[in-house]
């Protein structure tokens, strides 16, 4: 067994005592430590040089780094809407019961702790779990059971049945993107049209960001390019937090010839030397087989120098993992993650493309984006254009889940009405759907003949469709959660605002609400959205704005008949005293009036 | 048309490189702020200095100024703005202004004044955190952060200790100490710190200095917060 220090001696070395590694360090020593203890902390602040506040700050920001222990075998349960719709409630009170545990605490032999996390992305075969960081889907009361015995019995995760982390592809519908390709054809391609000849195609194609923003690609490469400096950087932008998205998981898993191509041929145009793919930490599972498909695309000469026999055509690419945070799926912080910080976002301007990682000029792209360029360096921009609308060509992945028959991922062209969507996946007596994830548009069926495109219903293709049974309320009450966990805490709209509004709505679920709640709710979503520093707190209210246009009555049927109801709950303020004075009779609670 | 831009409709110069906030002051205009000091590092954080720059929102400490733009301060839309800042401030930690040192040298007591908060409006978070009473010459009080991260800044580019930074996430997020115990005691920092005397509000007290000046005739119970942009520098008792 080695002793903590050789592991965090083993885990600088790896990583050169780098400071800008520290994400990595603490990941990779958690994982054979459990958890970062302060001797840890210590061990790591001396080892890399820096005091030690930096290490905690690192520690404290990541949902996946303990500073406490959380037991050998740590279970977090994916807690979006969907997992909900799918159970996980009652598999996560029976696992508990089992374990006879508390969420959030660990077992008395220090074994097992069992908690929440954000979406893991695998809504189209929860409900899930993340068990060491690892996925296992399609939960259910019997494998919760199986589960506990294999933890009772101190089974290491490498002999549990693979079975159960199995994450399956769920393609659906296919156009052009979503279609196996050769190994070297793309780059092959790139490279026969010149390293201005693929920036003119990328222009040409209109491709536009597919993680939501929509920004031309050609220009934003363009700007990289002409950005003053030696050293560039390309990121690929892994980090598929957004609820109800997992197209990323997909094209990671089973087309990451594009992925990886298309980040050598968008290194090629804007002249980047260095790729990193940011990963998220749920797709822990991706890791392995993600470094093998880089390690083999570098043993046949498509990465390393002078690519496919391009002189000056020197590029590589490394994998960082996250940790556990949504914010790190902004760009700029991500870039700052990538740096070994918390992910908080960075003032703009200056962009990234002049000022990114390390402070060089950066393009932070989405899967997608990146796997499209394979697309337009084969066929050129003009062929690639002639799909979709014309401000928003090429195809879109679309993530489906929820109330429907058959979730899993769908390739359209842009233009494609939400109708057409929901009757292909068999999505029947359809209430609502949210697009575009917690922060996108809750659409209702008198808006089904809307089009996905960046023109009209603009979404990195988180798809969740809600049937006639579904609370939309509990929709929307979930995402606020979700919010005021994944706030960074810069800016105070935002760290303050969020926890408002989840509190504001967990006062009219105890149906504690009144009228002076619900205006309330509407005045902080809109002072969010225009205060807030980054995305996350412009659009953290954007959910609960349309429940209120939309769903009404899902709220005041919820509500108190008077104006104003106060914020204490007097009959649970009495507890203490009930407790106390082991009283609890009638005379010792209040009766309503 | 030389360097210059409009706020609320009056000309303002400003030197190429100078924020919004920053002309501003030069000019003898004020705009609030909390994590703004002209010797640090831009932060951009507390957002009081939301204006809008031709008709969008934006952070004045962190925007540059450009010729022609046309800046609003001071309408009632911003200023209800600036209330529910200062509001939420209020409740997200434990600040009770008549018991506190810093009463009537706080700016963000001062701004609840200025932008006349009658109330915390929404519902007090009352978190649980301990003082510090660890250092012989400063108390820390983290009731009253309002993580403007005026003090790291400080201590790591001034006074070059890093004694200061912020760790967590949302609300959890919190000011930490560097030393081997968490506690300022026992950290680098000294009294004659920069970042000893940079707090806007009543998280860094010196000790021992308690009520030199009596209340009611500390530097905001004299004149309101917006009287400051007579010159770029805080009165010299509030600092």
């Amino acid at each position: 067994m080695a002793t903590s220090s050789d592991v965090v001696a083993r885990a600088l070395a790896r990583h050169r005592t780098d400071p800008t590694r520290l994400v990595q360090i603490l990941r990779e020593t958690q994982e054979e430590l459990d958890w970062i203890s302060p001797e840890t902390t210590r061990a790591i602040a001396v080892g890399l040089g820096v005091p030690i506040t930096r290490v905690q700050s690192v520690v404290q920001f990541y949902s996946f780094l303990y500073d406490r222990p959380r037991g050998r075998y740590r279970v977090l349960f994916s807690d979006n809407i969907t997992d909900r719709m799918l159970g996980n409630a009652a598999l996560i009170e029976h696992m508990l019961k089992r374990l006879k545990l508390r969420r959030g605490q660990v077992s008395a032999d220090g074994a097992v702790s069992v908690d929440l996390t954000s979406c893991t992305g695998m809504c189209d075969q929860g409900p899930a779990m993340l068990l060491n960081n690892f996925a296992i889907t399609r939960l259910t009361p019997r494998r919760i059971d199986e589960i506990c015995e294999l933890m009772r019995m101190g089974a290491p995760l490498g002999e549990w049945p693979a079975a159960f982390f199995r994450v399956d592809d769920n393609i659906r519908r296919r156009e052009t993107l979503l279609t196996p390709l050769q190994p070297g054809v793309a780059l092959d391609a790139a490279i026969a049209r010149g390293r201005q000849g693929m920036m003119d195609e990328m222009k040409r194609s209109n491709l536009r960001g597919r993680g939501g923003a929509g920004f031309p690609t050609g220009v934003k490469f363009e700007g990289a390019r002409n950005a003053p400096g030696a050293q560039r950087y390309v990121v690929c932008n892994a980090d598929e937090g957004e609820p109800g998205t997992f197209k990323d998981r997909v094209l990671l898993n089973s087309f990451s010839v594009r992925v990886l191509e298309g980040m050598a041929i968008s290194a090629y145009a804007v002249g980047a030397t260095k790729g990193f793919i940011y990963l998220r930490g749920e797709y822990k599972h991706l890791q392995e087989q993600l470094q093998r498909d880089i390690d083999v695309m570098r043993a046949s000469g498509r990465l390393g120098t002078s690519i496919r026999g391009a002189p000056g055509f020197d590029f590589d690419i490394e994998i960082h993992m996250g940790a556990g945070g949504y914010i790190c799926g902004e760009g700029t912080a991500q870039i700052e993650s990538l740096e070994g910080k918390p992910g908080r976002p960075r003032v703009r301007p200056p962009s990234m493309v002049l000022v990114g990682y390390l402070g060089k000029p950066t393009v932070v792209d989405n899967v997608e984006t990146l796997a499209h360029c394979t697309e337009i360096a084969i066929e050129g921009g003009a062929s690639f254009a002639k799909r979709g609308t014309k401000t928003s060509t090429g195809t879109k992945l679309i993530s489906i889940s929820g109330d429907c028959e058959r979730p899993g991922i769908y390739e359209y062209q842009f233009g494609v009405t939400i109708g057409r969507i929901l009757e292909d996946c068999g999505a029947k007596a359809v209430t609502a759907v949210q697009i575009g994830g917690a922060s996108g548009v809750l659409l209702t069926p008198d808006e089904f003949s809307r089009r996905i495109a960046f023109e009209d219903v603009s979404t990195a293709g988180a798809f969740m469709i809600f049937g006639h049974d579904r609370d939309i309320f509990e929709v929307v009450r979930n995402f606020t959660h979700f919010f005021a966990h994944e706030s960074c805490g810069f800016c105070t709209p935002c760290r303050v605002g969020t926890a408002i509004q989840r509190n504001i709505m967990d006062k009219i679920a105890e149906g504690r609400g009144s009228s002076y709640e619900v205006n309330d709710l509407k005045r902080l979503v809109e002072f969010m959205k225009r205060t807030s520093h980054c995305g996350l707190g412009e659009t953290a209210g954007n959910a609960v704005r349309d429940a209120l246009n939309k769903f009404r009555p899902a709220f005041e049927r919820r509500l108190r008949a008077r104006d104003f109801a106060p914020a204490i709950d007097l009959e649970a303020a009495l507890e203490p005293a009930r407790r106390i004075t082991e009283r609890d009779d009638a005379e010792a609670h209040l009766t309503e009036g | 048309m030389d360097n210059e831009f409009t706020i609320d409709e009056q000309p303002v110069p400003f030197v190429p490189g100078q924020t919004i906030l920053e002309a501003a002051k030069a000019a003898g205009v004020y705009i609030p702020h909390l994590c703004f000091q002209p010797d640090f590092k831009r932060h951009g954080g507390c957002k009081l200095c939301t204006v809008l720059v031709n008709g969008r929102t934006q952070t004045a400490c962190t925007h540059k100024a450009a010729v022609g733009q046309e800046v609003d301060v001071n309408t009632p839309e911003l200023d209800a703005m600036r209330r529910s800042l200062v509001q939420m401030l209020f409740i997200e930690g434990n600040h009770f202004c008549p018991a506190c040192e810093k009463s009537g040298a706080c700016q963000l007591q001062a701004l609840g004044y200025e932008y006349e908060m009658m109330s915390p409006h929404f519902v007090e978070l009352y978190p649980h955190r301990e003082v510090d009473a660890s250092h012989p010459d400063v108390l820390l009080d983290f009731n009253r952060c309002i993580l403007c991260e005026l003090c790291v800044r400080a201590s790591r580019d001034v006074d070059h200790k890093e004694v200061f930074a912020v760790a967590g996430r949302g609300l959890d997020a919190k000011l930490i100490i560097n030393s081997p115990t968490g506690k300022l005691g026992d950290s680098a920092f000294a009294v004659t710190d920069r970042a000893a005397h940079v707090c806007p509000v009543g998280a860094i007290i010196v000790k021992r200095v308690g009520f030199a000046t009596a209340i009611g005739e500390r530097p905001y119970d004299l004149a309101q917060i917006s009287a400051e942009a007579e010159s770029c520098e805080l009165p010299e008792a509030a600092k």
